[in-house]
């Protein structure tokens, strides 16, 4: 890396100091008051946070959660990616298409198609009922099991996307070796395959522990009697017990930092090159029971895959009210999505989200482009410093950010650099702009670290500005990482719904908060719409940015070439 | 107390009639190939990429089903196994791979011990003949190392040393010196050749270079296009090889027309016709046959009245202790020829003739 000292002039020296003064002030600050603040009234709120049952059992119910969801999203994950990189059978592409499908939904959104589906009147749960004549519904919906069911859905992808990664890059010959020298199927998993495997797994486990344990919006709508920290922390709030909300906000928070240490730790002391050619082997299943099951086996669970999707689009179409104890809604009509076009309050949650998240990700755009630059291409002094507080924020849950914010920047107060900024419109985009500081950074330092940083001395040498340099051979170069992370900061922000719900007001509710809001007022078929124009946000995201990559794409070949 | 190197009795290994055929080729990959190693016996198979050396090595390890043909192994008591269906796991044979397949993720000891651990072997046991099998690849002060702070040679030693721990039936060997560097490579050969030929055991050895073969091993078996071409001796492949793709594999040669005349050969190159004493191939059966010319059996001349072929040096280079020529003929054909300290230098024009050892004859 040492060839990648570059120029080190005064104007980078400023842009480094004020994008750390930026970080600690809007990352730093907010996390430093909240632990500050559990220690506001000495340890008493510590010693209540302690001998409270309720938030102990919300401490329990968290790590149960997080522990939970990633054995679960293992168990599930592992084995399907198994299954798509290593074997072959008819309907693989299919899977393989719809694998993804969970990830791709916002998350109170997968939580509502859920609640549609397997929740008490869910349709499934109804069709259960029937087919065995129960007077009772089959199961119900809540409690830490469901939570984890839920998440087992949507964060599977994870686990799925990095193993499957994982044996793209797998040197097959080296499982030849182990059977070639006698082992058995169990030996080679146990002791070749897996633990070759760890980085990937490890990556995989830190991404869905550190989502399950930040995760909201399962817990709160499913959770029924049982409490996590997250939710815990909004229940103190909405009674005023800020103090407790505190300590509470600091436990997630170091358990969080703790889990990212551990994980981290696994993650790398197992990584190992992998030499050789490494031929990508994908066997026909041989077995004929295994081959007549397999494309049956894989269409249910395209169809599991692809329910919560139907069922949100379906439910978008049903009349409000009217679906009571049928198994599918009784009527349907255009009325919902009318109403959100017709009625300015309806409208408004649609217009916040798309404007807030312009606000933020705009943001994002610029200021993660700065600390990429300093980091990746200068000697700027702090870089290390600012590579650091960029990369922060993803170790600290939604909620305790936005706690965070809330305690910080609730009052004007120049001399303590506070400024008033709850219950204004600004509050949430600047939630959505930290929390997606370290996804934009990290791809935008992934796409200058394959630049060859004598282009931009080769630019200057040619007499180039530094203005010109960055405008033509820097941005460029930045842009394949800067389109694909600003796409990703946009998709999270228009869905936001874990900080938003900490901060909103009502007049710059997010599409989020409304979708709860219709919920509780039991209009299903309008919080559906929502869901279903949320998705359709997502997709015009999605596809604008692919349409941004191609034009990219021409550039990219320019830049490669030379 | 035997050495994990040293084995009982080793088998035979007879492949009949093996085909492989891939989805999409139409050519098969390996076709209608019968072959038998001797117990005991280093049998090279040679070819150029795409000959069907590796399929084949992959059907005998069991990691590939041919689509036809067998696979078997004759016991030293005479019992016969088929083991074409049989799992790699279960034929108790032992490989060593082209980039060696060492577990990154295992000691040197550990990677050795691997084979012993799946067969039920238990630790302090395995670790020692692990131990004993580094020993004897001269590793045994590495055992402790992580296997990426070894250098390549080191790393073909560990992967032999795996290999033969498991005291194997059959032992396979794909390209095995194809990663090393030019120098290594020399040493190293001599090395396997008396690893293989201390532990007794019965070796399939695939490669792309026909030094490495002709070193290593004690037969040769050359594969084109999925066929067996010839199995020999490295002399019997190079004196009188079956078809001019492998007389070109093997040693320098350049293949021209000729014709064959009971025990002679006449060989006419622009114009200038020149005989000699030849040993047919079996297939060369027809008048018109091929004419191997080995630099060895040619020399340069200066003799103007004799009948010589003319044309003029385009390369000379000096191999230590003699002089390799390249001469261009009339009519095009070039010729290598080894000489000594002529004064003969790039663009001269020069006479070559036939020495009078006998040049083999190929079929056209």
């Amino acid at each position: 890396m040492s060839a990648r000292r570059r120029s080190f002039g005064v104007g980078v020296s400023i842009t480094a100091l004020a994008l750390l003064a930026l970080l600690g002030w809007s990352v730093v600050y907010p996390n430093a008051s909240v632990i500050i603040g559990s220690f506001e009234r000495g340890l008493d709120d510590w010693r209540a946070f302690a001998a409270s049952p309720a938030d102990i059992d919300a401490l329990r119910g968290t790590i149960i959660v997080s522990v939970g969801s990633v054995v679960a999203a293992l168990l599930v994950g592992i084995p399907l990616a198994f299954l798509l990189t290593r074997t072959d059978f008819r309907g693989r592409r299919l899977l393989s298409g719809v694998a993804t499908l969970p990830a791709a939904l916002p998350p109170l959104v997968g939580v509502l198609a859920f609640l549609f589906l397997y929740g008490e009147s869910g349709v499934i749960t109804r069709v259960v009922q029937h087919l065995f004549n129960l007077a009772e519904p089959p199961w119900t919906l809540s409690g830490l099991s469901a939570v984890i069911f839920v998440h087992a859905y949507t964060m599977y992808v994870y686990v799925f996307l990095f193993v499957s990664a994982g044996l793209e890059r797998y040197d097959t010959t080296l499982d030849e070796a182990a059977t070639g020298l006698g082992a058995s199927r169990t030996l080679l998993l146990r002791r070749v395959t897996l633990p070759l495997l760890t980085p990937s797994i490890a990556g995989a486990m830190l991404l869905v522990f550190m989502s399950a344990l930040g995760s909201f919006s399962a817990p709160y709508v499913f959770g029924g009697g049982a409490r996590v920290l997250s939710t815990q922390i909004l229940v103190s709030k909405l009674n005023g017990a800020m103090g407790l909300a505190y300590v509470e906000t600091t436990v997630l928070a170091v358990t969080a930092v703790l889990a990212l240490f551990l994980l981290r730790r696994m993650e790398g002391r197992r990584a190992y090159a992998m030499a050789g050619k490494g031929r990508a082997t994908r066997t026909a299943i041989r077995s004929r029971l295994a081959r007549s099951l397999l494309p049956i086996v894989a269409t249910a669970i395209v169809i599991l895959l692809i329910l919560p999707h139907a069922m949100v689009v379906l439910v978008s179409f049903a009349r409000d009210g009217a679906w009571t104890t049928q198994v599918l809604p009784p009527e349907y009509t255009l009325d919902n999505f009318r109403r959100l076009a017709q009625d300015r309050d309806l409208w408004q949650p649609i217009s916040n989200s798309v404007s807030m998240a312009l606000v933020a990700t705009v943001a994002d755009a610029i200021v993660c482009f700065a600390i990429a630059y300093v980091v990746v291409l200068t000697k700027a002094p702090g870089k290390r410093l600012l590579a650091l507080l960029s990369q922060l924020p993803w170790a600290i849950p939604a909620t305790a950010i936005a706690l965070g914010l809330a305690a910080t920047f609730d009052r004007n107060a120049p001399l303590q650099l506070r400024v008033l900024l709850v219950g204004t419109f600004w509050i949430l985009p600047i939630a959505y702009f930290i929390r997606n500081i370290p996804i934009v950074t990290s791809a935008v330092e992934g796409s200058l670290r394959q630049m060859d940083p004598t282009l931009e001395d080769a630019a200057r040498g040619l007499g180039a500005s530094r203005w010109l340099a960055l405008r033509r051979v820097i941005i460029p170069a930045a842009r394949p990482g800067l389109v694909a992370g600003t796409m990703l900061a946009a998709v999270a922000a228009v869905g936001e719904f874990v900080a938003s719900v900490v901060l909103y007001t009502h007049a710059n509710r997010p599409i989020s908060v409304e979708i709860l809001a219709q919920l509780r007022s039991l209009s299903f078929g309008t919080a559906a719409a929502y869901s279903v124009l949320l998705i359709v946000l997502v997709l015009l995201i999605v596809v604008g940015a692919r349409w941004l990559e191609g034009r990219v794409a021409d550039g990219e070949r320019v830049i490669q070439a030379a | 107390m035997t050495s994990p190197l040293t084995r009982g009795e080793a088998g035979a290994l007879v492949l009949e009639h093996v085909t492989r055929r891939y989805e999409g080729n139409a050519e098969p990959a390996v076709d209608d190939l019968s072959l038998t190693v001797a117990p005991g016996e280093l049998l090279a198979l040679v070819g150029a990429s795409g000959s069907g050396k590796t399929t084949t090595l992959r059907i005998v390890a069991g990691y590939e089903v041919p689509d036809s043909g067998r696979v078997l192994l004759t016991e030293p008591g005479g019992a016969t196994r088929e083991l074409t269906r049989e799992p790699p796991q279960r034929r108790g044979f032992g490989m060593v791979f082209q980039h060696y397949a060492l577990f990154p993720h295992m000691r040197v000891d550990e990677n050795v011990a691997f084979g012993l651990e799946a067969r039920g072997v238990k630790k302090s046991e395995r670790l020692a003949r692990a131990r004993e099998a580094l020993d004897g690849v001269g590793l045994g002060g590495k055992a402790q190392r992580a296997v990426q702070a070894l250098s390549g040679g080191e790393q073909q030693r560990v992967a032999l040393a795996r290999a033969l721990v498991i005291e194997p039936r059959v032992l396979l060997l794909d390209e095995p010196l194809s990663n090393l560097d030019p120098t290594l490579r020399q040493s190293t050969r001599e090395e396997l050749r008396a690893t293989l030929r201390r532990s007794g055991v019965t070796a399939l050895f695939v490669t792309h270079d026909q030094e490495d073969a002709f070193a290593v091993a004690d037969r040769v078996a050359m594969l084109q296009k999925g066929r067996l071409l010839q199995v020999g001796t490295p002399e019997a492949l190079y004196d009188t090889p079956a078809t001019r793709a492998v007389a070109e594999f093997v040693g320098r040669a350049a293949v021209v027309p000729a014709e064959r005349a009971e025990e002679r050969v006449w060989i006419t190159i622009g114009g200038v016709a020149l005989n000699t004493l030849a040993r047919h191939a079996d297939g060369a059966k027809e008048k018109q046959v091929l004419a191997v010319l080995r630099p060895e059996s040619l020399e340069l001349t200066d003799d103007e009245k004799a009948p010589t072929w003319r044309g003029e040096v385009t390369v000379r280079r000096f191999a230590g202790g003699h002089a390799v020529y390249r001469v261009r003929l009339a009519g095009g054909v070039e010729v290598e020829v080894f000489g000594h300290g002529e004064g003969v230098r790039e663009g001269d024009q020069a006479g070559v003739r036939l020495v009078g050892i006998p040049v083999a004859t190929v079929p056209a």
